[in-house]
C-alpha cells in the first residue's frame, strides 16, 4: 500500500542513486518505510547532502545493531541514522555496515548538534569510534565502566560497581 | 473552674503543674520516633507514590514524618524510592554518609529492595549492598498504607533501641560492598 511518503521516497532514492552510485548498497522499502543501506566511505557526503540539499534538518537518533550470530549480514555492526525533514514531512533511515576490525565512523556533529550525545551513546553501547567528535565520552554508563553493554557478547547481567562520582567539567567547557 | 475557662490546653488540662517526670532515654526515643524528617531519594515512580503519602489523603504527618527535607544535613531518615543504578550508587552512598546520626533507611519498592525487574548491566540489585536498610517495603509501587506501615515499624524499632552515649555510633557494622564483578 502506497502512502503519501512513497512518491517522495521514490524521488529521493532515485536522486541518491544517481548521485552516489555504488555507495548505495541497497534500499529497503518494506512496511512503507525507506531504509538506505550505505557504504561507510560516502557516509559523511551523503549526510551533508541530505542535511543541506534535501532539508533533513532533524537528526532524531543514532543507533547501532550488533549482527553477531545473525545469518545474513554484511558486517558485524551497523550504525543507524534516523532523519526527519520538517519541511517535507519525510522520514529516512540510513544503515551503515561497520566492520569489527575498523570501528571508525565519521562524526555528524558538524552537521547536527544533536549528533553529539547520540554518538556518545552509540559509542558507549557498541564501541563505534566517531572520528572528529569533540568529546567522545560515555554518556549513560558511569566513568569506570569497561566494555560496551549492548554488544551481543557482553554478559546481560554484567553490572559493574562504581565507587566514585564524576564531574562534567569537560562537557560544560565545550564550545556551544 | 472548668477546663474551658482555665486557659489551659493539651496535657496541662490533666496536670496543671505543667511538670512531668520521666527517664531521659525514654523522652529522647519519644522525640526521635515522632519526628522522623525524611529525605526522599526519589528516582522513579515510587517517588510519585510518596507524594501521595505526604499529601492530605494519607497524611504521613499523623506519624510525625511529614517534614520532607532535601538536605541530608537536616534529615533523620532517607527514603530510597526508585531504581538505583550503578552510576547513582556512589551518590546515594555519599548522601547517606552526610546524614547526621542517628539515621534510618527505608527502602521503598521492588527496585530499591532488589533491583525489581531490571536485572541488567545498569541496575543495582538492592540498595542493601550500598547502605544499611532498616525497613524494606515490597510492591511496585507500594500502596500508601504500606509506606505508613513501614514508618510505624521503624518507630517500633526506634522505641526498642538503646539510646547511645554521646559520641558512640548507633550501629554501622555494615560496610559498603563496592565489590568487583
Amino acid at each position: 500500500m502506497a502512502t503519501k511518503e512513497t512518491p517522495k521516497h521514490d524521488a529521493l532514492v532515485a536522486e541518491m542513486k544517481q548521485r552516489f552510485g555504488a555507495a548505495i548498497l541497497d534500499v529497503d522499502r518494506s512496511f512503507d518505510d525507506c531504509t538506505v543501506i550505505l557504504d561507510k566511505g560516502k557516509l559523511h557526503d551523503v549526510l551533508a547532502y541530505l542535511k543541506n540539499e534535501r532539508r533533513f534538518n532533524l537528526l532524531l537518533d543514532i543507533g547501532g545493531v550488533d549482527c553477531l550470530e545473525l545469518k545474513q549480514y554484511r558486517e558485524r555492526f551497523e550504525v543507524v541514522y534516523m532523519l526527519y525533514s520538517i519541511a517535507d514531512d519525510l522520514r529516512l533511515r540510513l544503515e551503515v555496515p561497520v566492520s569489527e576490525l575498523d570501528m571508525n565512523v565519521p562524526t555528524a556533529t558538524d552537521l547536527w548538534k544533536s549528533a553529539n550525545w547520540a554518538e556518545r551513546e552509540a559509542f558507549e553501547m557498541f564501541g563505534f569510534n566517531f572520528v572528529g567528535h569533540p568529546c567522545l565520552k560515555r554518556l549513560l554508563t558511569h566513568h569506570e565502566f569497561v566494555g560496551h553493554p549492548l554488544r551481543k557478547d557482553y554478559p546481560l547481567m554484567g553490572g559493574q560497581w562504581c565507587a566514585t562520582t564524576s564531574d562534567m567539567t569537560e562537557e560544560l567547557n565545550e564550545p556551544a | 473552674m472548668g477546663v474551658r475557662d482555665s486557659g489551659l490546653v493539651g496535657i496541662e488540662t490533666k496536670n496543671e503543674t505543667g511538670l512531668i517526670t520521666t527517664r531521659l532515654d525514654e523522652i529522647v526515643r519519644w522525640g526521635r520516633k515522632n519526628s522522623l524528617w525524611p529525605l526522599p531519594f526519589g528516582t522513579a515512580c515510587c517517588a510519585i507514590e510518596f507524594m501521595g503519602v505526604v499529601s492530605s489523603k494519607f497524611d504521613i504527618s499523623r506519624f510525625g514524618a511529614e517534614l520532607v527535607r532535601f538536605s541530608p544535613r537536616q534529615s533523620d531518615m532517607i527514603l530510597v524510592a526508585g531504581t538505583i543504578n550503578y552510576k547513582l550508587a556512589p551518590v546515594l552512598k555519599k548522601i547517606y554518609d552526610q546524614i547526621a546520626e542517628p539515621k534510618y533507611v527505608i527502602s521503598m519498592g521492588a527496585c530499591a529492595c532488589s533491583g525489581g525487574f531490571y536485572d541488567n548491566y545498569a541496575t543495582v540489585q538492592g540498595i542493601d549492598q550500598i547502605i544499611p536498610v532498616d525497613v524494606f517495603i515490597p510492591g511496585c509501587p507500594p500502596r500508601p498504607e504500606a509506606i505508613l506501615h513501614a514508618v510505624i515499624k521503624l518507630q517500633e524499632r526506634i522505641d526498642k533501641e538503646p539510646v547511645p552515649k554521646r559520641g558512640v555510633h548507633r550501629r554501622h557494622e555494615v560496610t559498603p560492598k563496592f565489590r568487583d564483578n
